[in-house]
């Protein structure tokens, strides 16, 4: 069995099915990923900019990301489901596309980064300059990607 | 109506519109970019609007939050504009007449009328509850309004790219008034 097999089934499912029957659903659900990609643009935006010292300099990241921290959890959970039901309905398609392969590989970079670097470091209120300058821009670079690979999936 | 059809027809017969809408990459790139901001306009003003409900960043004085975080969506809001008016100048006359869109102009409107109402009413005692966790009734109602509605922009304006209720297609009255069509199909006179 070949990834392209279960690709191939996944899009067989009942629940595949059912998406793409639907004139609403599909829709529907992409709204949904879109407004919780607002919630999280903003949630990630807001500790970045801290590191970049662009923000909220007079406090510390540690605070900033305890604030932000249940809105990205929350939407990046609503963004991986409503995008694992987009890619059920369709998921052949995305097989072929390039800019899909490109986006779950960003993502996974991301969330990684995001997860297990970016926020444990802003708890640990860092003083060097550089090094959250960088740990900012490497979050916005790669969160970028996805976001723009996300977009070229209707495109390629 | 009839001279904002003209304007938009002939805009759309401008060479350069119908270059931009027949470009292989132009036109994705700048709607890329339009959909990417939403990221640092929307997402900026949602924090606010968090902060002003008492969901978050409840240390951080409103004042603050507003200073260092709103020129980030001004920034936003003005790629937003320019890109967005590219998009309009693509695809002007199927835009103007798209149910979608009109919608999104009112949800906007309502948007910068929940601005002003803000700027003029909510903040006037503002030093008083400036550090306080839980902003007063009138803030909080603001924030809702901006939340739900620059969420619905993002909606209304995602749902431009369905043709369900596309002039060229049979539409009941209501969407052919609504939309504007300049030649609607009745959904109901079509004989089968």
């Amino acid at each position: 069995m070949t990834l392209y097999d279960v690709f191939q089934a996944i899009e067989k499912t009942p629940l595949g099915a059912a998406l793409r029957e639907s004139l609403w659903l599909f829709p529907a659900i992409e709204a949904v990923h879109l407004l919780a990609l607002a919630i999280f643009g903003g949630a990630l935006l807001i500790l970045d900019l801290r590191l970049l010292g662009l923000g909220l300099n007079t406090f510390t990241t540690s605070s900033i990301e305890r604030s932000a921290r249940p809105w990205q959890i929350g939407s990046v959970v609503t963004l991986v489901v409503t995008g694992v039901l987009l890619g059920v309905s369709e998921a052949v398609k995305l097989y072929d596309k390039y800019a899909f392969w490109v986006k779950m590989t960003a993502l996974l970079a991301a969330l990684l980064f995001t997860f297990l670097v970016r926020n444990r470091f802003a708890v640990r209120d860092p003083k060097d300059g550089l090094a959250m300058k960088a740990v900012a821009i490497a979050s916005l670079a790669v969160w970028f990607t996805v976001a723009a690979a996300g977009r070229w999936i209707g495109y390629s | 109506m009839d001279s904002v059809e003209k304007f938009v027809t002939w805009l759309g017969d401008t060479a350069s519109s119908v270059a931009l809408h027949e470009s292989l990459y132009m036109y994705p790139i700048i709607e890329s970019i339009h959909v990417i901001a939403i990221t640092l306009f929307v997402g900026t003003i949602a924090m606010v609007d968090l902060r002003l409900l008492g969901l978050s960043f409840r240390d951080v004085p409103v004042s603050t939050m507003t200073s260092r975080v709103l020129p980030w969506t001004v920034a936003g809001f003005v790629v937003m504009i320019v890109t967005g008016l590219l998009l309009f100048y693509a695809i002007p006359v199927r835009t103007f007449h798209s149910v979608w869109f009109r919608t999104k102009m009112i949800f906007l409107l309502v948007a910068f009328i929940n601005i002003w109402f803000f700027h003029r009413y909510v903040r006037r005692d503002q030093p008083k509850w400036d550090t306080r966790a839980m902003p007063p009734l009138g803030s909080r109602i603001s924030a809702v309004v901006s939340l739900t509605v620059w969420l619905m922009v993002i909606v209304m304006g995602r749902f431009i790219a369905y043709n369900w209720f596309d002039c060229d297609r049979p539409q009941t009255h209501f969407v052919a008034w609504y939309a504007g069509c300049p030649a609607p199909i009745y959904a109901d006179e079509i004989i089968q």
